[in-house]
């Protein structure tokens, strides 16, 4: 890989105060959401890793989640229910020099968009993805979502839910997303650090952050999220993909969450794949078009 | 050797895939235009991955060429299976050209003329199996006067990649059958013409020039997931927009699709995607965000037959509706329809343009006739060609996303622009990007994105009317309106028709939405009665005349797979004014 490829992610840096990267649209969720922990920290990430916000593109999809972008000084796109994964790939295809980071909800990311996932992960698209996982539906009024507790009731549940649930952490470990990462988004410090790292890193990053739903979640509190937090000490070898599923199995089956860093690795991005792939047939934006037509020449 | 010269002639050549059948008729093809004969190939492949009946169809004449025609001059069978499969048309007059001895038989229908040619042995003969299909092309050659000088530049250009050995080796089985051919009593009176003139043209297939006409266009980025009978125009673009510097993704799905579309038009770049009616059923949900965010995006649509899966590999007119209106709410777009190769070209550089002028979607509607047909078109000069930027803000004063202009355009900003930071977002919203869900704020901003396409009837040429030499001011007395591929079908029929002494008078719209109503107006005004031949079960176009202008057309619809042919066409209107 040339080295004025990976210096290109590194363009568009300044240095602005965390404040700097809020936009001043009132804010739009309930007392006691977990998502303003979700966007503080982003906004100090920004500001640690010292991206212009012109050269940053906010992209969501709908839920409560799909409203973050709104409050972040930045381009933006507020695109449709489980589309921002494509959406953001077509931004940062398009323009690899942008920094490109979603945020997005369980139910955007791992039920309508869940098809979109394994794509953005194997492709290894260089951009953020910062799950705000509150294990509810919260803009439609508390059903279940993908990663509800089966025992939950809800209003689609009104008997329990039947289905169980799955584990995005584990799903993105599976899908070859180069950096998987998890935490409390109460825990402001560990969220901004690993969104910070997740950007700074050339590749998909991955971050699930755990956000209490006040409204329409009584089981999945800031109080449980924290309590059952498991930071991830030293040992923990992030280059290592048996071990990082190995810590996300064996926390979960004491009913406890792994919270840092789990997996990092390096690989061409797809844009850097393009970009060679164009060095290779020689091209060029001025490459004269006759030679493209003089071929249909009978 | 001496025939009747008509001003065209249409040769099937029919056998099993992998026998070289679409390489004859290619040849052939390349031959006719290379001398400056026009050309019009149809082709069906086998629907199995291997083997299967394959079909080659060649018109080539001395005058320009609309459509296939109505059925062959002359059937080259290859084996027993292409024979049985075009036996119902091998009528009085046609003219067989056949394998023998090879694995069939055939019982030559009365009025058919027949030359057997050892294809098979012959190759064999010449330690060249697979050379079967040169012995052929030998043969046809000298049969029916296809330009031999160009066959054989083809032939050696074609082959050269292989060496000289495989170059020498099908020039030798090509000139073996032309001696035996040459042995043979010509009977039947079929002969291609003399060419007029060589002329600058290329051949290409609908898929192909729609590939290209996006690169005369300026596409940067492409995605695109495979879908018959579109993937040719993804295949096309794979293999050229990298040289350009573009990007090209093969999507996950076409949601997937349109969406990284949307996304590198917010990020300044002119994209596309190419699908048929499956895709874009699955898009409409996105052709809403890019029509109520005002991104610029084309979007092609290779029509199939449906409903549902429906006949994927068949020929049908029929995501008119979906094109229209595919999408909840009031979702605007421009509609646009191709004739012709040519049009493939030229209205896809149309289409790029109007996205780029009005931010919206355009939809550009091919069908699987076109797809795989080929046709010579002038050699297209990409300098010929204007082609439109989207309108970028000047950085004066306070930037507004959705500034409300007089025009509905409002001036779009690229990532990186200082002052410019905006939100693209599928909810309504103010004129900066922000959500306003106000009564006001909703009719001034829906009037806003309608008012936009007001402008686009002035910006291409609508439609065109097809009035005949020496027409009189005096009505006609049928007028056919005809989209799509029908529209060559319908020039053809009418030529033939005003032979005959019939009054009729064509009307061709390429911009289907918004409709250009007043030239609708205009057209039924000169004819006493209309008629509209379309390849669907409801008339979709009909509808849309009938909905939207006075005119009351008569509908005449089909669906059965195929094109209309000239005849079906003659036949109608003669019923008609009968």
């Amino acid at each position: 890989m040339s080295t004025a490829l990976q210096a290109q992610t590194h363009l568009h840096r300044v240095e602005l105060p965390s404040k700097d990267y809020k936009d001043d649209t009132t804010s739009f969720w309930c007392a006691g959401c977990g998502h303003y922990g979700v966007l503080t920290g982003l906004l100090r990430a920004l500001s640690e890793v010292g991206i212009d916000p012109n050269y940053l593109v906010s992209i969501s999809g709908i839920g409560c989640s799909g409203r973050l972008p709104y409050f972040v000084r930045s381009y933006k796109m507020h695109t449709l229910h489980g589309r921002a994964g494509p959406v953001a790939t077509g931004v940062q295809l398009a323009r690899p020099d942008l920094n490109v980071v979603i945020t997005g909800g369980d139910g955007d990311g791992f039920s309508i968009g869940g098809g979109h996932m394994p794509h953005l992960a194997r492709k290894n698209i260089n951009m953020t993805y910062i799950l705000m996982d509150n294990h509810v539906y919260g803009l439609t009024k508390g059903q279940c979502s993908p990663t509800s507790r089966k025992e939950m009731k809800t209003p689609t549940t009104p008997y329990g839910g039947v289905e169980a649930p799955l584990d995005p952490v584990l799903y993105m470990l599976t899908y070859g997303a180069t950096y998987v990462a998890q935490a409390f988004a109460g825990n402001v410090k560990l969220a901004s650090q690993l969104i910070k790292d997740g950007m700074e890193h050339k590749g998909f990053a991955f971050i699930n952050l755990l956000s209490q739903c006040p409204s329409f979640n009584e089981m999945d509190t800031a109080k449980h999220f924290k309590n059952a937090t498991a930071i991830l000490d030293d040992s923990h070898d992030v280059s290592d993909l048996d071990a990082a599923m190995h810590a996300v199995n064996m926390a979960r089956r004491e009913g406890r969450e792994p919270n840092g860093l789990l997996y990092k690795t390096e690989r061409p991005t797809l844009d850097q794949n393009m970009a060679e792939l164009v060095k290779n047939v020689g091209g060029h934006k001025d490459y004269d078009l006759r030679k493209i037509i003089d071929l249909a020449r009978p | 050797m001496q025939g009747i010269s008509k001003n065209d002639l249409i040769i099937r050549i029919g056998g099993e895939g992998g026998e070289g059948v679409i390489s004859v008729g290619d040849f052939i093809t390349q031959a006719c235009a290379r001398a400056g004969l026009d050309v019009y190939t149809f082709k069906t492949f086998p629907a199995e991955i291997k083997g299967g009946y394959a079909m080659y169809q060649v018109r080539a004449g001395t005058e320009r060429l609309y459509n296939q025609g109505d059925t062959f001059d002359v059937l080259c069978a290859f084996n027993g299976e292409a024979f049985d499969m075009n036996l119902a048309r091998l009528k009085p007059g046609t003219t067989l050209v056949y394998d023998s001895p090879g694995d069939f038989d055939p019982e030559i229908p009365s009025g058919v003329y027949a030359y057997p040619i050892p294809m098979s042995h012959t190759a064999k003969e010449m330690n060249n199996p697979r050379a079967k299909n040169m012995v052929a092309l030998g043969a046809l050659s000298i049969l029916f006067n296809v330009p031999v000088e160009a066959l054989r530049e083809v032939i050696a250009t074609k082959f050269a990649r292989r060496g000289d050995a495989v170059v020498q080796g099908n020039l030798a089985a090509f000139e073996r059958g032309r001696e035996l051919a040459a042995a043979l009593d010509k009977t039947d009176p079929w002969t291609l013409g003399k060419p007029k003139a060589k002329r600058d043209v290329v051949v290409l297939s609908g898929n192909n020039a729609i590939g290209l006409g996006a690169l005369i266009a300026g596409l940067d980025f492409f995605a695109a997931y495979p879908i018959t009978p579109a993937t040719e125009v993804a295949i096309y673009v794979a293999k050229h927009l990298p040289k350009r510097g573009g990007t090209l993704i093969q999507a996950e799905d076409e949601i997937a699709a349109i969406s990284q579309v949307v996304g590198a038009s917010y990020a300044g770049k002119k994209a596309m995607t190419s699908t048929s009616g499956p895709g874009l059923s699955l898009m409409s949900e996105m052709l809403g965000m890019a029509f109520m965010s005002e991104l610029p995006c084309v979007i092609v649509d290779v029509q199939r037959g449906g409903p549902s899966t429906g006949l994927p590999t068949k020929h049908e007119q029929s995501d008119l509706f979906l094109a229209i209106h595919g999408s909840h709410g009031d979702a605007g777009r421009i509609v646009l329809s191709v004739e012709s190769i040519h049009d493939c070209i030229n209205l896809t550089v149309v289409a790029f343009n109007l996205a780029e002028k009005y931010q919206c979607p355009v939809l550009l509607l091919s069908d699987g006739s076109l797809a795989f047909s080929t046709q010579n078109v002038p050699y297209p000069d990409p300098d010929d060609y204007h082609v439109v930027e989207r309108k970028r803000w000047d950085g004066k004063g306070e930037y507004r996303r959705y500034a409300l202009t007089e025009d509905g355009i409002s001036p779009m900003t690229d990532p990186g622009t200082h002052g410019g930071m905006h939100i693209a977002t599928g909810l309504e919203h103010d004129e900066t990007g922000l959500p306003s869900y106000t009564s006001a704020n909703h009719e001034a901003m829906q009037d806003k994105r309608f008012r936009k396409l007001k402008g686009v009837v002035n910006d291409v040429d609508p439609v065109e009317v097809d009035a005949g030499e020496g027409a009189g001011k005096a009505k006609a007395d049928l007028g056919v309106i005809a989209w799509g591929s029908t529209i060559g079908v319908v020039r053809e029929a009418l030529q033939r028709l005003r032979a005959e002494g019939y009054q009729v008078k064509g009307f061709y719209p390429k911009l289907l939405h918004p409709l250009p109503t007043q030239q609708f107006e205009d057209f039924g005004a000169t004819c006493k009665r209309l008629l509209l031949p379309e390849v669907n079960f409801q008339g979709q176009l009909a509808h849309f005349v009938r909905a939207e202008t006075s005119l009351r057309p008569e509908s005449y619809t089909i669906c059965g797979g195929m094109p209309f042919t000239p005849e079906m066409i003659v036949n109608k209107v003669r019923e008609i004014l009968a």
